[in-house]
Parts: C-alpha cells; sequence; structure tokens
C-alpha cells in the first residue's frame, strides 16, 4: 500500500508533494500594491482573468480584471450544510478556503457542444465542435483542486482516448494556484495528502503573507511571467513565515480521511447497515457530484432543431445519484438512494484505485458544505469503518 | 407528406402554459410548417372535436362538463399531453381537495347551486391515460417544442428525471439553502425550468413537481432546523403540487405532527 | 486520438431485415469505402449507432469481421432510440461511432473446446464468433451452442442454428420457457439444458452472453462440472453512452464496461457480478 500520497503538501517545509520531482524555483517576493502588475501581465497575450470575487454570498470564480474586484478580508465558516461568508478588516485577498466552484467548470464544462449533424437529402453531416475557448487565466486555484486537476487529467486525457473538449480548454488555460493559509472546518486536504500548498499542476503558485505574496513557478510559462516583474528573491524570514503559515493551515484542520488505501475495506462492506443509515438523510440531489473536482460523469443528449434537420450532440454534468446513471431499458441499476450513494462513494474512495491509482477524493470538503442537509463523507466513512453493531 | 394535426385544449387554468407556446416569438412562426394547428381557442382556430395526432391539454378538472369533454379529447387523440402543473397534478387548485368544498362555496357564493363544481380539482391522469406529462407551472417552450419535436421525429419524447439541484449548479447558481438557509425545494423538484428562482436567490417552491427520488423526510427536517415549524413544511411540499402523490404525501406526513 | 470514436460516420441503411415482431437488424454500410480502419472491429466489439436527433445506443456489431462491405446490427425495439430506429428503411442514415471495447477471447479459444451459451438477444453478440470458428473449423475442438429464449418467436436465425448443427463436433440445444409446441425445442430454460449436453471441462472456454440471471446460474452450472473461472467469459450490459470510458455511466465496480469489457473473463468481475447496485 502505498501511503506516499496521504502526507500534507508543505512545500517550504522538507516534505515535498506526491509527483514532484524538482525543487521549486526560488520564490520571489511580490508586494500587495504590485499584484495588479501581476494581473495585468496574465491578461497579456490577450487572456481573459477569471480569479475568485463574492457573489450571491459565497466566493465563486468570474472574470475579473482589477485586482480591486479580489475579496480582500473576506473569511468563509464553513460547516455539514452551511456556508457563511463575512467581512474582516484583514488586508488579504485569499484568507478564506474553496467556495462551491473552482477549476472543474473551465476543464470540464457543465455543458458544452461535442458535435453537429446536418441531414439533407445526401445523408447526415457530422461536424465536430470548432469553437476554441478563450485563452484563460485563473488566479486563486487551491492545492486540493490541482490535484483533482490531475485526477481528471488521468481521466479525460486517457492515451489514444483524449476527450478533444476537455484539452482544448486545458491547453488555454494559465494557472495560478494559492497556498491555502485559511482552510474551512469542513476541510481535510492534509490528510489526503492534496494540500494546504499547490503540488504540481500550476503554472505559479502564490504564498499570501501579511506583508505581501511569494511566488514560484511550476512551469517554464510561468517562469517567464515572473521574470518578466523583475521581482527580489524572498528573504529568509518570508520563507519561514511561508513554512508556519502551511504547517499552521495543515494544523487547523480537524475532520480527515484515514491515511490508507480504502479499496478493500469499502468494497467489503458492501452490505454495511450505515448505508441505509445515509440513505434516510440523503437526498439524492447530486449537489456533492457537482461541486467535487474530481466527479467526471456526463450525460450525452442530443438538441434537435425544431425543423429536425439540425441537431447538437450535448455533453452535461451527470451525476451517479440520477435515474439516467444506471438507466438500463428503463430500469435503473441503482434504483434507490442506498444504493446510488454507495455508488458514489466506493467509487470516489475505492474504485479510484483500480482505475486511476489513488483515491479520487483530494480533501476539499465541498460535498459536505454543499450538501444540503450537511451529510458528511469523513463521517460516514469512519461508520462505515466500524463493525456494525 | 400533410402535416400532423395539433390541437391545443384549455381546462381550470390560468392559460400561462399556452403562452409557453405564444411566446415562442420567430419560433412560433416555424410551427405550422411542422403542424397543423386545428384547435387552439386562445390562438384562433377552433375545432375542438377534430381528431389529431397530438393534442396538449392545460387545466384540472373540476366540473361535470370537463369529465365529458375530457373523455372526448382522449378519443379524439392519438396522443395526450398533460401540459403543466394543473394537468398534470391538479396544480394550485387541488389545495381545496383537502378542504371541504361544499363548505367553502355556501360560504362565498349567494347562491352556490349554480355552481358546476366537482368537490376535487384533479389531474387529467385521473380521467384518462396521459402519454407524456410535461410538469412546470408554467411549462418551458424548451421542454414543450423538445417533445414536439421528438414525436415528430416518431419518438417518445425524452422525460426528465434529474432533481433540479442539477440543473442550478450546472448554470453555476449559488446554493441559496446552504448560503441562506433557504427553504429551497430543488432537491425534491424535478429539473426542466431552468433554475430561475435559485438564480435570482430565492428558493424553488417545486412547481416543476416530485422528482424521481423524494425524500422528503429529510428535507422536510432540515427545514425544521431551519426553523420552520410542521405545518410550515407542510406547506412548501402542498403548494403547486399537492395533488402529486410525492409530495401529498410529505404534506401529510409533516401536517400530521410524525 | 481516434476520430470513429468521438464523432458519428455517416452510414447508410442498405438493408433492413424484420427477424421478429420486435426484433430488427440494419445492414448499413460506410458510403466511401476508401481505405483506413474504419471495418476492422472484432467479435463482441460494439458501436454507438446514432438516430437523427433522438440520441445513441450501444449495439453489438453481429456480422462477420471479414465482410468488408456491410456491417449488421441487430436491435429489439425497447427503448425509445430503439424503437426509432426500427422505423428505418433502406436508404435511410444513421450515425455510427466505434467499434468499442474488448471483444472475445479468439486466440486464447484456438485449440480448445468451446461452449457458447446464450439467452434471448445475447445471441447476436456471438453470432460474429460462431462464423469465426466455423471458417476455421480445425483450430478448435468441441463446439456446444446453447440457446434459450421466453418465447418461441424470440428464437431468431432458425436455420443458422441448423447450419451451425451440421457442423463436425458440434452440439446445438435450443431451449425456450414457452416452446408452443415446437417439439425441437427444449421445454424450460438454458440452465436446464446443462442435463442433454456433454461438456469436457478440461481444456474447453465458455462464452455467455445475455440476462445477468441466466449468466449466474449458468456460471454456478459451469463451474460445478469443473470450469475454472478463468475460462468463463461474459459479455455485460451496462448504460452506456459515450463508448471511451468517459460519461462513468457503464460503471461496475471499478471497471468501465463500455472500455473494459464488455466482454470480461468472470473471474475479473465475479466481485461485481450480479451484486445488487453494481
Amino acid at each position: 500500500m502505498d501511503q506516499a500520497w496521504s502526507r500534507p503538501v508543505h512545500l517550504y517545509g522538507v516534505e515535498r508533494p506526491r509527483g514532484s520531482k524538482t525543487v521549486p524555483s526560488t520564490p520571489v517576493f511580490l508586494p500587495p500594491d504590485s499584484l495588479q502588475r501581476l494581473l495585468d501581465s496574465l491578461r497579456g497575450s490577450g487572456r481573459q482573468l477569471m480569479g475568485p470575487l463574492v457573489r450571491d454570498g459565497a466566493i465563486v470564480f468570474d472574470r475579473i480584471e482589477n485586482a480591486a474586484e479580489l475579496p480582500r478580508g473576506m473569511r468563509d465558516i464553513q460547516s455539514p450544510g452551511s456556508y457563511r461568508l463575512e467581512q474582516s478588516d484583514s488586508p488579504r485577498l485569499f484568507a478564506w478556503a474553496n467556495g462551491p466552484q473552482a477549476l472543474k467548470p473551465m476543464t470540464f464544462a457543465p455543458e458544452e457542444v461535442l458535435w453537429q449533424v446536418v441531414r439533407d437529402d445526401s445523408g447526415l453531416h457530422f461536424e465536430p465542435q470548432a469553437s476554441t475557448p478563450a485563452p484563460t487565466a485563473v488566479i486563486g486555484v487551491r492545492g486540493c483542486d490541482l490535484a483533482a486537476l490531475q485526477l481528471q487529467k488521468a481521466h479525460f486525457l486517457q492515451e489514444g482516448a483524449e476527450d478533444p473538449a476537455f484539452q482544448r480548454r486545458l491547453d488555454k488555460l494559465l494557472i495560478v494556484a494559492v497556498d491555502c493559509s485559511h482552510p474551512a472546518d469542513t476541510c481535510f486536504c492534509a490528510s489526503t495528502g492534496d494540500g494546504p500548498d499547490a503540488g504540481p499542476g500550476h503554472d505559479i503558485a502564490l504564498t499570501e503573507l501579511d506583508e505581501g505574496f511569494l511566488l514560484r513557478a511550476g512551469s517554464p510559462q510561468g517562469q517567464e511571467i515572473i521574470d518578466s516583474l523583475a521581482l527580489p528573491p524572498a528573504s529568509t524570514a518570508q520563507l519561514q513565515a511561508a513554512a508556519e503559515s502551511s504547517r499552521g493551515a495543515s494544523d487547523a484542520q480537524t475532520r480527515k480521511l484515514p491515511a490508507t488505501d480504502l479499496r478493500d475495506a469499502l468494497f467489503a462492506r458492501q452490505d454495511h447497515p450505515h448505508w441505509a443509515a445515509v440513505a434516510e438523510r440523503c437526498l439524492a440531489c447530486g449537489n456533492c457530484t457537482a461541486v467535487c473536482p474530481s466527479c467526471f460523469c456526463s450525460a450525452y443528449e442530443p438538441r434537435p432543431s425544431l425543423d429536425g434537420a439540425e441537431s447538437e450532440q450535448v455533453r452535461l454534468w451527470d451525476s451517479c445519484f440520477s435515474f439516467e446513471h444506471s438507466n438500463l431499458h428503463g430500469h435503473p441499476v441503482r434504483d434507490d438512494i442506498r444504493l446510488r450513494y454507495r455508488q458514489w462513494l466506493t467509487h470516489k474512495l475505492a474504485g479510484w484505485h483500480d482505475q486511476y491509482g489513488r483515491s479520487g477524493c483530494t480533501g476539499c470538503g465541498r460535498c459536505i458544505s454543499w450538501c444540503p442537509v450537511g451529510i458528511d463523507l469523513t463521517e460516514e466513512v469512519a461508520s462505515l469503518l466500524e463493525e456494525p453493531a | 407528406m400533410s402535416r400532423p394535426k395539433l390541437a391545443v385544449h384549455k381546462f381550470s387554468s390560468c392559460d400561462g402554459c399556452q403562452l409557453a407556446l405564444l411566446n415562442l416569438g420567430e419560433t412560433l412562426l416555424q410551427l405550422p410548417g411542422l403542424v397543423d394547428i386545428v384547435h387552439f381557442a386562445e390562438a384562433g382556430p377552433m375545432d375542438e372535436d377534430e381528431p389529431v395526432a397530438v393534442a396538449l391539454v392545460e387545466g384540472s378538472i373540476n366540473t361535470e362538463h370537463d369529465l365529458e369533454r375530457i373523455q372526448r379529447i382522449r378519443r379524439n387523440s392519438d396522443y395526450l399531453v398533460s401540459l403543466g402543473a394543473c394537468a398534470t397534478s391538479g396544480g394550485l387548485q387541488a389545495l381545496r381537495n383537502m378542504a371541504d368544498a361544499n363548505a367553502w362555496e355556501a360560504a362565498i357564493y349567494a347562491r352556490p347551486e349554480v355552481l358546476d363544481s366537482l368537490p376535487t380539482a384533479t389531474a387529467v391522469s385521473d380521467h384518462v391515460k396521459v402519454d407524456l406529462a410535461l410538469w412546470g407551472c408554467p411549462v418551458n417552450s424548451r421542454q414543450l417544442l423538445g417533445a414536439l419535436r421528438d414525436l415528430l421525429f416518431g419518438v417518445a419524447p425524452r422525460e426528465e428525471r434529474r432533481p433540479l439541484c442539477m440543473e442550478c449548479k450546472r448554470s453555476g447558481a449559488v446554493c441559496t439553502l446552504v448560503t441562506g438557509e433557504a427553504t429551497c425545494m430543488g432537491p425534491v423538484t424535478l429539473a426542466g425550468c431552468g433554475a430561475i428562482c435559485p438564480r435570482k436567490g430565492r428558493a424553488c417552491y417545486a412547481c416543476y413537481g416530485p422528482a424521481e427520488q423524494v425524500n422528503a423526510e429529510s428535507l422536510g427536517r432540515r427545514f425544521e432546523g431551519f426553523g420552520l415549524l410542521p405545518e410550515d413544511v407542510a406547506r412548501r411540499f402542498h403548494f403547486i403540487h399537492s395533488g402529486a402523490p410525492a409530495f401529498q404525501a410529505a404534506g401529510k406526513h409533516f401536517r400530521g405532527g410524525k | 486520438m481516434n476520430m470513429h470514436t468521438t464523432l458519428p460516420m455517416p452510414a447508410q441503411v442498405k438493408e433492413r431485415i424484420q427477424e421478429s415482431a420486435d426484433i430488427f437488424t440494419l445492414r448499413l454500410q460506410y458510403p466511401d469505402l476508401a481505405g483506413d480502419q474504419r471495418y476492422a472491429f472484432a467479435p463482441g466489439q460494439f458501436n454507438m449507432l446514432y438516430l437523427h436527433g433522438v440520441g445513441e445506443v450501444a449495439i453489438s456489431i453481429v456480422s462477420d469481421p471479414q465482410d468488408e462491405r456491410l456491417f449488421d446490427h441487430t436491435i429489439r425495439a425497447v427503448g425509445r432510440v430503439t424503437r426509432g430506429m426500427s422505423q428505418l428503411k433502406e436508404g435511410d442514415w444513421v450515425g455510427v461511432r466505434g467499434p468499442f471495447g474488448v471483444g472475445w477471447p479468439l486466440a486464447e479459444a484456438e485449440g480448445k473446446d468451446v461452449v457458447i451459451i446464450t439467452g434471448g438477444l445475447g445471441c447476436a453478440p456471438v453470432v460474429a464468433v460462431i462464423n469465426y470458428i466455423f471458417r476455421r473449423r480445425e483450430r478448435f475442438g468441441q463446439v456446444t451452442i446453447m440457446q434459450g429464449v421466453k418465447h418461441r418467436e424470440d428464437l431468431i436465425w432458425r436455420e443458422r442454428y441448423d447450419q451451425w448443427a451440421q457442423q463436425p463436433d458440434t452440439t446445438v440445444a435450443l431451449a425456450a420457457d414457452n416452446p408452443e409446441q415446437d417439439q425441437s425445442l427444449f421445454s424450460g430454460n438454458v440452465v436446464q439444458l446443462f442435463d442433454r449436453v456433454d461438456l469436457q471441462p478440461d481444456n474447453a472456454v465458455a462464452m455467455l452472453c445475455g440476462p445477468e440471471i441466466m449468466m449466474k446460474y449458468a456460471i454456478e452450472a459451469l463451474m460445478q462440472r469443473g470450469f475454472p473461472d478463468t475460462r468463463l467469459w461474459v459479455s455485460m450490459e451496462r448504460n452506456m453512452q459515450c463508448g471511451n470510458g468517459l460519461c462513468g455511466h457503464c460503471q461496475m465496480g471499478p471497471l468501465f464496461v463500455c472500455r473494459d469489457g464488455p466482454v470480461f473473463r468472470y473471474d475479473r468481475i465475479a466481485e461485481w457480478f450480479f451484486r445488487k447496485g453494481f
């Protein structure tokens, strides 16, 4: 059993994130009033910039232009089934944990056209979706979501079966990550080994300190942008503060998943009575699968024009909680909530090991906060691992 | 090739679902090229008894005359669609099924005996076979046209079975229940409306009727946790679709005080 | 990336055969015969057939892989797409993505006895196997073909079974729950046929396709007769929408049936097989 992944990611300490072969580039220091320079250079080469902002009571990712739009001093209070924002007088811009979405919709779109078809007298004429996504830079991505992006890449970019839509979006994406300094009560990335610092997969990673930001490159493209800003190297004291911030973010997490491969343990508990106990609470609404950064299920639907001459084939996010997901000729393989929840959890924490070599959970905690009835994955796992009374 | 005939019938309703057709704009102009509309009182054509391929039926069944007319419509239609909440579950009017209709009539009308009114407001499917139910108060044009297109292709219309939350999340809306303790019915409500209310920060009030899986007990308990009394929870279920069995049972359960 | 797996190719219905009241075969042809790999498939693989504006459905390829002109899909009209497809006529067009998945273990079966057990339309995905074997008859040992249906009228391709029964070292046994006075059919289910055939497990492979409950009992019967689970092969059916292992609908435990199957060696799926919810 490989337990290497189940350590927290601390970049400035001794531990290195899983998959990281090289020591990160020497961090440089960006004073707070120079952040706009970074944003401007991210928006260079015609890129649109996506970043965190407050909308409808949550921190969401959307188009931004100026550093002034970032959620200064905003703090989040999360618990099972609950998410609140609170304004503080902190000057920090990233002192919050993840909102309902971040990267996933940018690479695996909630709805997108895969191909079009036209019917005429000579037959059917299929055309792949040709539109190119706009080049995009995104700032504020956390370690859990970067790890989930690696999982999504493992799924969508399998050799010989690369998904063109996912590939097109990813190719146009420049990722600026932020080390998490203020995890929510629902976070447990330290136990899955996917945070709180940003692991591999970013172009630039940023550590927010009281006095400003430390920047490090994760790709040649990121290095180029950092170099263009001509910033001084971070001081030893700043690096120390970053390491402390990271350890603090790790230590602050109270929830956790067992640091072991749960594959056999969960599959062996297919008939555990606790599944029925969860099903009494679960609404089968699919919110957990929608907010999960690694959930990848989708449905294919035709959208014909009214005259029937043309049609689009649309792919939309689906969920293992839906009827259609396991539908076989009108009779779903999973016809009740117990079986659907079991499918979700065993796939996430057990099936993923067979499919992609690790658990499908990166500890972001969204499924806990955004479950309307506050079902807590970490608690359910603990109950399932107990022998039934 | 002759175009299939279409009729739009109205029973007790506000006409809002017929507007799903009338509000189509330019798309409405395409319809006559595809179907022959023989009866649509609100739009002009009036030939109620013409046999048709597809009948769209709006409204709930409330009178002796309704009972007779819905049978006639069924006989004259190859394929019958219940259009919207009233036709599909009895709609708002079905709320009176839980009250003493005669007492109300006596209290309101000077001469209640002139009314031709059944004691209950019921769904079309309580009286005749319905081939497709389009939920919603009102239905939306996209679903209606999708169903018509499928019928023109000669196939059964695709039925939406997902809960509203899935559509809401795809739209990028922030969950009002989680951020603000809104008593949002999205988790137990059928998708299809485009998550109009949650996208405006308002709680869904279940105008699309029950989703495929309805865990009313769990959602209701959550609402109680927000401070709702059992009667208030019951009213969340007994509103637009009190006549839908899953919501009927849920409301009774909470009203019964467990 | 193979475009045939993400973008449908137009194919024309060259012939439509009504096999029974609700089973029909579409014989399809791609319009241009120019080279490339589009006809290459292995018995047991499937295509995603697209009905214009209506949707896609996974259907196994039943024709001979060596037929370079046409490829056949035998379909039961059970859902909205397949019922719509049943209305297709010669000259109409469909879209085709594929072929997808892993087919039957033909190389592994060489030099061995082959037992083929099917139920209902489960016979369709193995017709190509049977044809393959009889074209290379000397490479295989005893061939036993067992097929069961509910009603006599569901037993399509009767003449093919009769022809196969004439082949050397071949046994064909047919059963129907409701044989309707047809003396050539055993009255009962396919598992009850086991008492009427002589199966030698020592050097044999079994291939099964049909309803899971049928396969479950057939597997039990085979294992009782000494067949190891590593020489049983089953073809699974799940909700396949993409064919590429992307959409997630067909997962059975950690397996993507569309990509890792639909044909599996039994020991590799035993953990999930016939377990409710997987």
